[in-house]
């Protein structure tokens, strides 16, 4: 027993110096060698789980790079409390702004708390945050619900449609769902029959189509909060996507752009998540900078269908 | 296991024993050191508070899985069973207007109760430990969706307070994780329940033909996991200043992992507080160091993931030797 139990130990250290050498190895130029002077702005997303977070993720570095800034990403996994601690973690290394993209809006308040208390300036990117924030950057997304409604009227005209719905508790599935309902009571012969929770995940979005189309057996329509649940409605309707259901998505991923041309999805409604990325660093930079920053910058939504879709695909 | 009670007992915290017999000790050791010179933000006290804050939670529910482990068994509750309770307080003082303190009760009753049908369905329905905490896992997570109506609540002060810091510095999560070790150490080692649960996982059979009431202490055990699962899911909620429907998902694999990984059997009968202690410490730790390493996300859970597996794997090749 002691005897193993000392070389346990052992392996547990090997094991922890195997770690942390990986860990340098594969994260080449992140440690150590930072100038003193580069600004440092750290970026916590609520999850690299979803191609339009990692687009985001993408602007943002893309922005960092061209502006000289170092850039530092973590990953909550959907995680409120690993947000915290992610956030709690940058404010140890001193970073000269953080910007947050949260996990649910509702929880938020603690993060804002954390960089108030360290006086660090917090910018909010895609999803609100409950306090204070020096700006916030985000898509249209009530305007994007509207258009959504607007999109699959247009596609289904008459008859039964249902909502598959994101995150409870995020900004985005609340305004995206107060934009196509406001969308939807101007149009008395689309009839919405059923709303259900998917969690923006593909697969939820599968699982839960595939019990719709058993329930709601006149189903026309479907309107996804965003485009990975709706490939996975695609994907639960086999052939009958895009011809006796249609489905529009959200956010223009380019998966989703493929099956717009394709004609599996009939719309989706196009967010710009490179172009929120740029803006948040760069709005985090101007902060640093005590440059002029503006308050909530809302960047346009578009539709796209097979009619535009090539000028989105580029 | 050779192990016995008697064995156990004698266990007393000096130094050199604690080395020699805890060897994720060392592994935590060398974890700190590697990290500190690694890392110059690492050894700063604001954050050495920040990973003790950021491992109360696992390491409560770690505890209270440490009672279900050691008795032989598994509990895949706790994560939800943590929602679930954080949910009920929050909604008692939300929605029915209880006051803050009630709450906070409702919401300890609501994991003893948990715990309490986990313990039935094991000992009087004879359920396999998996199975029964895995239906328990569902049922809890359903009802704090239910409760909730899948949106966040917020919290009494009463609550909140578990969260936040006494003065500036002093966290309350740290404070509740040392009083919860030392209580789970008291019960595993001075307690006649903390006795049984060694006796139960060693062996079942041997354990109730020498007189111990195994279906009471069942009871016992997976109770005791609800009720600290409820303390986790508290402190969560606090920390949060709201309870969410999808707090502390997966969180009963990181406990699990901190028990494993602190020198538990899963097979039983083996395992201590200090163990799961300094396991629940190692998975905060790296967590913890990775970030300030700046290592990416997705490197960070291939690290974590490497290091529980061949903590486990360890695990088995040494009962394999056996």
């Amino acid at each position: 027993m002691k005897n193993s139990g000392r070389r346990r130990g052992a392996v547990t250290a090997v094991l922890a110096a195997t770690a942390l050498a990986l860990t340098t190895a594969c994260d080449p130029g992140t440690t150590g060698d930072s100038g003193a002077q580069t600004l440092s702005i750290a970026f916590s997303v609520s999850t690299l789980n979803n191609p339009f977070f990692v687009q985001l993720r993408d602007g943002a570095e893309k922005a960092a790079k061209e502006l000289g800034v170092k850039l530092v990403v973590q990953d909550a996994q959907n995680d409120a409390t690993k947000q915290i601690n992610d956030v709690q973690s940058f404010v140890t290394q001193k970073v000269h702004a953080i910007l947050v993209n949260a996990v649910e809006t509702d929880q938020s308040e603690p993060i804002a708390k954390a960089a108030a208390n360290a006086r660090i300036p917090l910018v909010a990117v895609d999803r609100s945050i409950d306090g204070t924030v020096v700006s916030e950057v985000t898509s249209d997304n009530v305007q994007g619900g509207q258009l959504a409604a607007e999109a699959l009227a247009k596609a289904v005209g008459p008859g039964d449609v249902v909502t598959l719905q994101g995150i409870s508790g995020t900004s985005a599935s609340r305004d995206r769902d107060e934009g196509f309902t406001q969308g939807m009571a101007l149009r008395s012969s689309v009839r919405v029959v059923s709303k259900k929770g998917a969690e923006f995940d593909r697969a939820k979005g599968m699982d839960v189509m595939s019990a719709l189309v058993q329930s709601q057996p006149k189903l026309k329509g479907v309107f996804a909060e965003n485009d990975e649940m709706a490939l996975g409605a695609v994907k639960a309707l086999g052939a009958r996507a895009g011809r006796d259901v249609m489905i529009v998505g959200f956010d223009g991923t380019p998966d989703a752009l493929v099956a717009v041309q394709n004609g599996t999805l009939a719309a989706t409604i196009a967010q710009q998540p490179r172009e929120l990325g740029r803006l948040a660093v760069e709005q985090a930079v101007k902060t640093i900078r005590k440059e002029k920053v503006r308050q909530l910058i809302e960047v346009p939504v578009k539709v796209v269908t097979k009619d535009n879709v090539a000028d989105f695909r580029n | 296991m050779t192990t016995t009670v008697a064995e156990r007992g004698r266990n007393r915290p000096d130094l050199g024993k604690l080395l020699s017999d805890n060897g994720a000790l060392g592994g935590l050791v060398v974890l700190v050191v590697a990290l500190s010179i690694m890392a110059p933000t690492f050894l700063t006290p604001q954050n050495l508070l920040n990973v003790g804050v950021q491992a109360a939670v696992v390491a409560v529910l770690a505890f209270g899985q440490t009672f279900v482990i050691v008795s032989g068994g598994i509990d895949l509750s706790v994560g939800s069973v943590a929602a679930l309770s954080g949910m009920v307080a929050a909604w008692s003082f939300t929605e029915a207007g209880l006051p803050g303190w009630l709450a906070l009760v409702a919401g300890l009753v609501t994991g003893l109760a948990a715990g309490l049908v986990n313990g039935v369905m094991v000992s009087y329905g004879r359920l396999p430990a998996f199975i029964a905490t895995l239906a328990m896992l569902s049922v809890a997570r359903g009802l704090t969706l239910v409760v909730s109506d899948g949106t966040p609540k917020s919290t009494p002060e009463e609550i909140t307070a578990l969260g936040s810091t006494i003065g500036d510095y002093l966290p309350v999560p740290l404070l509740v994780m040392l009083l919860v070790f030392g209580l789970t150490g008291i019960i595993l080692t001075r307690t006649y329940a903390g006795r049984t649960m060694y006796a139960i996982g060693g062996n079942a059979d041997a354990a109730r033909l020498s007189g111990i009431n195994v279906r009471r202490s069942t009871l016992v055990v997976y109770g005791l996991a609800g009720v600290f699962a409820a303390v986790a899911g508290l402190l969560l909620a606090g920390r949060l200043a709201s309870a969410g429907p999808q707090a502390a998902v997966g969180y009963e694999l990181d406990a699990i992992a901190a028990v494993v990984i602190g020198g538990a059997s899963l097979s039983g009968g083996v395992g201590r507080a200090t163990g799961t202690f300094v396991g629940a410490l190692v998975l905060a730790v790296l967590r913890n160091g990775l970030n300030q390493l700046q290592v990416t996300p997705f490197w960070q859970q291939v690290v974590i993931g490497v290091v529980i597996a061949l903590a486990v794997l360890f695990d088995t090749l040494r009962r394999r030797t056996k």
